[in-house]
């Protein structure tokens, strides 16, 4: 993964593609939010989302999934070259998440990370803060998911 | 019997819980959408900024969101969320604590676009066994307004 110094404001990746099954939208739902539109086809179909929707909370945690893949294939080759790898530390928080269309069975969703601001932290100066803005895009090219993250980064050269 | 737009006025609405997260469930999550060290490993997780072994913040939310179902959105005419407003995670949620979460809200207006509907907005705040806070959401859910009331209003 990156380190604070390596980033700057409108670096964007893309961090890769899952596709939303049926049998996997059901599964989370099951598990964490068992509304009928994410469980059944035909509650789906008659519902404002007009099929077998996927969670919210599965979308952002299937993004989440990628950022973290995404950062650690940078890390192993951080690694392979020798440099130093740098270790993300937690995230404080999120705003503006939108759903903005639904995610349906059978949609492959691609996600991106675009960074939006960076500062060092002032409590911790060996840390940086930085927001970005992470979005999901489905296979018409349509937006479907967006929030703005924040979390915190080691900067290179503040080992403690 | 059905939660509807009317049922929600702005103030506090309930408190649900207490949910107890195990130690498995935490990892299980963890290794599949969250798998950093943090979440996962012990020793690595005693060296970072969380200080142990913490569950992906995600998870907390998953968590709120089954809290919520179970506690009022599994029997109110909820037609889904447009999203979430601000979400803070403000403590680590440890594997073997228990959770309760207070739900406020924190306003409730008729859609315009969709005048048989209401938006809520919800408030809600997890916290553990100890009282700490460890999640803070507001969200908006869209609910349906009584058939009665909204005919009224619309006709």
């Amino acid at each position: 993964m990156p380190f604070f110094e390596d980033m700057e404001i409108g670096q964007r990746r893309e961090v890769g593609s899952f596709t939303f099954t049926a049998d996997a939208i059901k599964a989370f739902a099951a598990q964490f939010d068992p509304q009928r539109f994410h469980l059944d086809e035909e509650a789906g179909r008659q519902s404002l989302f007009g099929g077998l929707a996927a969670s919210g909370w599965h979308v952002g945690s299937v993004c989440m999934k990628l950022l973290v893949a995404d950062g650690q294939h940078q890390a192993r080759e951080a690694a392979a070259r020798g440099e130093p790898v740098a270790v993300w530390g937690p995230s404080p928080g999120f705003r503006e998440l939108r759903w903005i269309r639904p995610v349906l069975a059978g949609d492959t969703i691609s996600f991106a990370s675009e960074i939006e601001s960076l500062r060092v932290s002032e409590k911790r100066p060996q840390w940086g803060i930085v927001q970005a803005r992470h979005s999901g895009t489905n296979q018409r090219g349509e937006a479907v998911y967006s929030l703005q993250a924040t979390a915190f980064v080691p900067r290179r050269n503040a080992h403690s | 019997m059905t939660l509807s737009f009317e049922d929600f006025s702005p103030g506090r609405f309930g408190t649900f819980g207490p949910r107890h997260v195990t130690r498995e469930e935490v990892l299980a999550f963890a290794a599949e959408y969250d798998p950093q060290p943090m979440h996962l490993d012990e020793e690595a997780a005693s060296r970072s900024m969380l200080g142990g072994l913490s569950a992906s913040g995600w998870h907390l939310c998953s968590i709120m969101m089954r809290m919520m179902f179970d506690g009022f959105i599994g029997r109110t005419a909820s037609l889904g969320s447009p999203g979430v407003n601000e979400l803070r995670w403000l403590a680590p949620l440890r594997p073997g604590d228990d959770i309760t979460l207070d739900v406020d809200i924190a306003e409730a207006r008729v859609s315009k676009s969709r005048p048989q509907t209401g938006i809520v907005t919800l408030r809600g705040v997890a916290r553990n066994a100890a009282g700490q806070q460890l999640c803070e959401m507001i969200s908006p859910v869209i609910v349906k307004r009584r058939a009665d009331v909204a005919s009224g209003q619309a006709g």
